[in-house]
């Protein structure tokens, strides 16, 4: 088992109090999978894979442990995730590619960022250049500004140079949200291909695309309002999704070759509730048609069948 | 896909009763309670400003009168001494503020009313009207004021203050025009500004309604520089013997004091209040202006 | 009622304005009453640009849009253009934008009332925008009055909707309505315009996705580098792709029952047809054949 998450709760602390963005998450993540992480804005998938590198100064680490190759991460403290960072877990945040510095070339940048880890350049350089090939990138790029590639290029680069080190685990932010849809389905391929090479051994595929995340996941968790409702291999989660959320969430995808006049496919009606006081029991349960009497107690995550986690009352 | 870090839900925002625009004045004056360097700059200005305006009031002749005993240091009778000729300092100093302020009014006016519109209508517009108030712009900038300033003004009959903050006014307005400009540019790209378009409004709707609320700080900003530099400049041709015939300023007080030979004479009385007065005012300007920076600007609260 | 014909869009680019960037080029195209036309396309496609033509907010470099047989490229005057905008609308990829921050929300609507129309007493004009928000199903508690941060992208969205609804638009340019919106309430957005078409609206639907496109649109475009790739009906443009680039921009949709692999292997077992494709004479042009009924392919840019 790479990643062993228990119990995590990490609040953002604001002028008005805590906002509970990650309220008790639980899952395990094995050797060799790529899970998607999938949720609507807000629902806090984002400060998970945050979480697991580096707490931002709003964030408070409430409760709970991360658990790497058995090993714990010690997320409170900054200082000890320092050797932990790119040789153990590597993060490929959320607009990565626009945030390489655009007055250097990329070869320099990562020359820089490898001596800050203790790496000399040159013992790597014939492992970085075959890695460039592979994700069909000329070496030439180390020779060029950020400005000069396209983004598609670019976001290659950075997944290229953040799984250098080869990391136990990577986590990998909307990396293919702003991309055309050819660049996306490659550099979607290509970080299958890095895991199958081993390269990295796990991965946390963090997107609000879960067709994009069905083409590529093993598994597929998805989360609401800083829970996690379910998870589940990709598969089941598309076509035999348990949770109502869930459910509703893929019927309201429309696809290639859904037309309107078929029929029509319905949202979910309502909005996700504040997370400065979120309500107790399912947080779902306001916006959920199946909403009982028990659903003001919160359901625990329980396995319903082999590999398939759902928090709900009515699947339990 | 919108996911702001810390901002998870919408359903705590739309409960909260309190609106935007009061949050935001009562967030201001809370900064701007707070920091020093405006309510320094702030306090030195308005004491000058306040005796400008209430000095005279107590002081029954002309201030170029010859009323005194001549060259007297400051004493109980005459507080900032005495000229040569006998003219009370103290009279000249603060009817010398007040066309000071009213020259800065003027000439910064004039000057941001020209600099802003060319700017708002430059950025706006865009395109060849764009480039050809640019080009305007660009000519006014490189010409020497000062000369332009001496010629125009050496040549004029009348020589009143108005005609000086006038003329300080129409050379003096272009980097304000260039600076409105930069900013408009990038308002104008926003979607609400495409919206007002798309609601049959008019250009100037659109700019005094949509885009300037949005810089109103930015402008205040470059006002007070403006009437600074007016003021500066407006002491610079006094001094130079281009200051409003027969009139005060604190411009001209320093003229005389250099033409009567003050600084050889140790007449430290007669030079200090003017030369202090200005630099007093436009520096605590300049302090006043960074201060409403760090109050406006939430990134530079923090420091 | 809409139609684009020869239209190009070039922007000078580079320091001195030595550089072309073309755009938009050679785009012919129409947009009837009650009827969704999908513009769709990947960044750099022209897509964009040619919604803000059809706006006004830029000018085509050459080629005419008329739109009920007025060129709108020769609309000078501010009556004349606002005439124009009571008929035509549109509505922006980020509803967060399109809201002046530090004016309340519904000032958008106040905006058309002072502007067009003037007359109509407040009492009357706040039953109309009860009925605009009841049209885009909103509940009008929770939306006025409110400042636009305090809303949620789908509400604000909705509310651009209900404004452009106020006036008695033929024409609604919809530009990537929902790509910023969240998943479960894209689908209610997209199923407003449904309502919309049926009231007689024409659309033109700007997106760069194309499981979206085809599930409003009656008409498909398929952009590529500012030319049209294909274009034709919904159904046969996404059954039957006949350009290489239509065929592998639906070969790397993420779909939702089928994976890439599936796809390939089902294209590999059974390869479509090569079609024909128009060569360009020049730089500029790009023409268009018909291969079957309103089923067009445009030219190869490699």
């Amino acid at each position: 088992m790479t990643l062993r998450v228990n119990d995590l709760k990490v609040y953002y602390q604001t002028l008005r109090g805590d906002v509970r963005a990650l309220d008790g998450v639980t899952f395990d993540l094995a050797d060799g999978e790529i899970m998607g992480l999938a949720g609507e804005s807000g629902c806090g998938k984002t400060t998970l894979g945050k979480s697991m590198i580096r707490l931002d100064s709003r964030m408070r680490h409430v409760g709970g442990t991360i658990e790497l190759n058995g090993k714990d991460v010690p997320i409170a403290d900054d200082d000890a995730m320092v050797p932990l960072r790119y040789r153990e877990i590597s993060l490929i945040p959320q607009y990565a590619m626009s945030a390489l510095n655009p007055t250097r070339k990329i070869g320099r940048m990562v020359n820089e960022l490898l001596r800050a880890r203790g790496v000399r350049p040159a013992d790597i350089a014939d492992e970085l250049n075959r890695r460039l090939e592979l994700v069909g990138l000329d070496t030439d790029v180390l020779n060029r500004f950020p400005i000069e590639l396209s983004g598609g290029m670019k976001q290659r680069v950075v997944m290229v140079i953040s799984t250098l080190l080869d990391p136990s685990l990577l986590i990998a932010d909307e990396v293919t949200s702003a991309l055309d849809v050819s660049t996306q389905r490659a550099v979607a391929e290509s970080m299958v291909e890095f895991r199958d090479r081993g390269y990295v051994k796990s991965m946390i595929f963090v997107t609000h695309d879960i067709s994009l995340v069905y083409q590529m996941a093993d598994t597929i968790m998805v989360m609401y309002a800083g829970h996690i409702v379910e998870k589940a291999p990709a598969a089941t989660i598309i076509n035999e999704p348990k949770h109502p959320y869930t459910q509703m969430l893929i019927g309201a995808l429309p696809e290639v070759g859904s037309t309107m006049v078929q029929g029509r496919l319905e949202g979910i009606p309502g909005t996700p509730p504040g997370l400065l006081n979120p309500p107790t029991g399912c947080r779902f349960k306001d916006r959920c048609p199946m909403a009982f009497s028990k659903c003001s107690e919160q359901p625990p995550l329980v396995e319903i069948e082999p590999g398939h986690w759902a928090a709900c009352w009515k699947t339990g | 896909m919108t996911s702001v870090a810390g901002a998870p839900g919408t359903a705590d925002s739309a409960g909260s009763p309190e609106p935007v625009g009061e949050r935001r004045f009562s967030e201001t004056l809370h900064f701007a309670r707070r920091n020093p360097k405006l309510l320094i700059g702030l306090g030195i200005v308005l004491t000058f400003l306040l005796l400008g305006i209430i000095g005279p009031l107590f002081i029954g002749h002309d201030p170029n009168e010859y009323v005194g005993p001549q060259t007297q240091p400051p004493s109980g009778e005459y507080w900032f001494g005495t000229t040569t000729f006998g003219q009370d300092i103290w009279a000249q100093f603060v009817y010398g503020l007040r066309s000071t302020f009213l020259i800065g009014v003027f000439g910064g006016g004039v000057a941001f009313v020209i600099g802003t519109a060319v700017g708002f209508v430059a950025g706006y517009k865009g395109g060849i009207i764009d480039e050809i108030l640019n080009m305007i712009t660009n000519v006014v900038l490189v010409l020497p004021a000062m000369v332009v300033l001496i010629v125009a003004i050496a040549y004029l009959e009348a020589r009143g203050l108005f005609v000086q903050g006038l003329f300080i006014g129409l050379t003096s307005w272009p980097w304000a025009a260039r600076a409105v400009r930069s900013q408009a540019l990038s308002l104008a790209t926003r979607d609400y500004v495409d919206l007002a378009r798309l609601s049959g409004r008019r250009t100037w709707k659109i700019i005094t309604t949509e885009i300037a609320p949005n810089m109103s700080s930015y402008l205040v900003m470059s006002f007070i520089l403006l009437f600074g530099g007016a003021i500066l400049i407006a002491a610079g041709l006094d001094f130079i013997g281009l200051g409003p015939a027969g009139g005060v300023s604190l411009g001209l007080m320093l003229q005389s004091a250099s033409q009567w030979s003050a600084l050889q004479l140790s007449m430290w009385w007669w030079f200090i209040p003017p030369g202090l007065g200005i630099t007093a005012i436009v520096g605590s300007l300049y302090i006043l202006n960074v201060g409403l920076d760090e109050v406006f600007n939430p990134k530079l609260r923090e420091l | 009622m809409l139609e684009l014909s020869q239209v190009h869009k070039v922007y000078k680019v580079g320091a001195f304005g030595g550089g072309r960037l073309r755009a938009v080029r050679d785009v012919n195209l129409t947009v009837e009453p009650g009827e969704v036309v999908s513009l769709i396309g990947e960044s750099g496609s022209g897509k964009s640009t040619i919604g803000k033509m059809v706006l006004g907010l830029t000018r085509p470099s050459s080629g005419r849009i008329t739109f009920e047989g007025t060129d709108i490229t020769t609309i000078r005057g501010h009556s004349a253009r606002k005439e124009y905008y009571r008929r035509v609308q549109g509505v922006f990829q980020d509803p967060f934008s399109c809201f002046n921050p530090i004016f309340k929300a519904d000032r958008v609507f106040e905006m058309i009332h002072t502007s067009y129309f003037p007359r109509t007493s407040d009492a009357d004009w706040r039953d109309k925008v009860l009925d605009a928000l009841a049209t885009v199903r909103l509940d009008p508690g929770n939306v006025l009055g409110k400042y636009p941060h305090q809303l949620s992208g789908g509400q604000l969205q909705r509310l651009l909707i209900a404004r452009a609804l106020l006036l008695d638009i033929k024409l609604l340019v919809a530009d990537e309505i929902i790509s910023m919106l969240d998943a479960s309430t894209r689908i209610d957005v997209l199923n407003l315009l449904a309502d919309l078409k049926e009231r007689g609206l024409g659309i033109l639907f700007v997106t760069h996705d194309l499981s979206l496109g085809n599930y409003v649109s009656d008409k498909s475009v398929i952009l590529r580098k500012g030319a049209i790739a294909e274009m034709g009906p919904t159904a046969r443009v996404f059954d039957n792709p006949l350009h290489p680039y239509s065929r592998h921009l639906l070969s790397c949709v993420p779909q939702l029952h089928r994976t890439w692999a599936e796809v390939d292997a089902e294209l590999k077992a059974n390869p479509p047809e090569d079609v024909t494709l128009p060569t360009a004479p020049d730089e500029e042009s790009a023409p268009l054949i018909e291969v079957e009924e309103n089923h067009f392919v445009g030219i190869d840019q490699g």
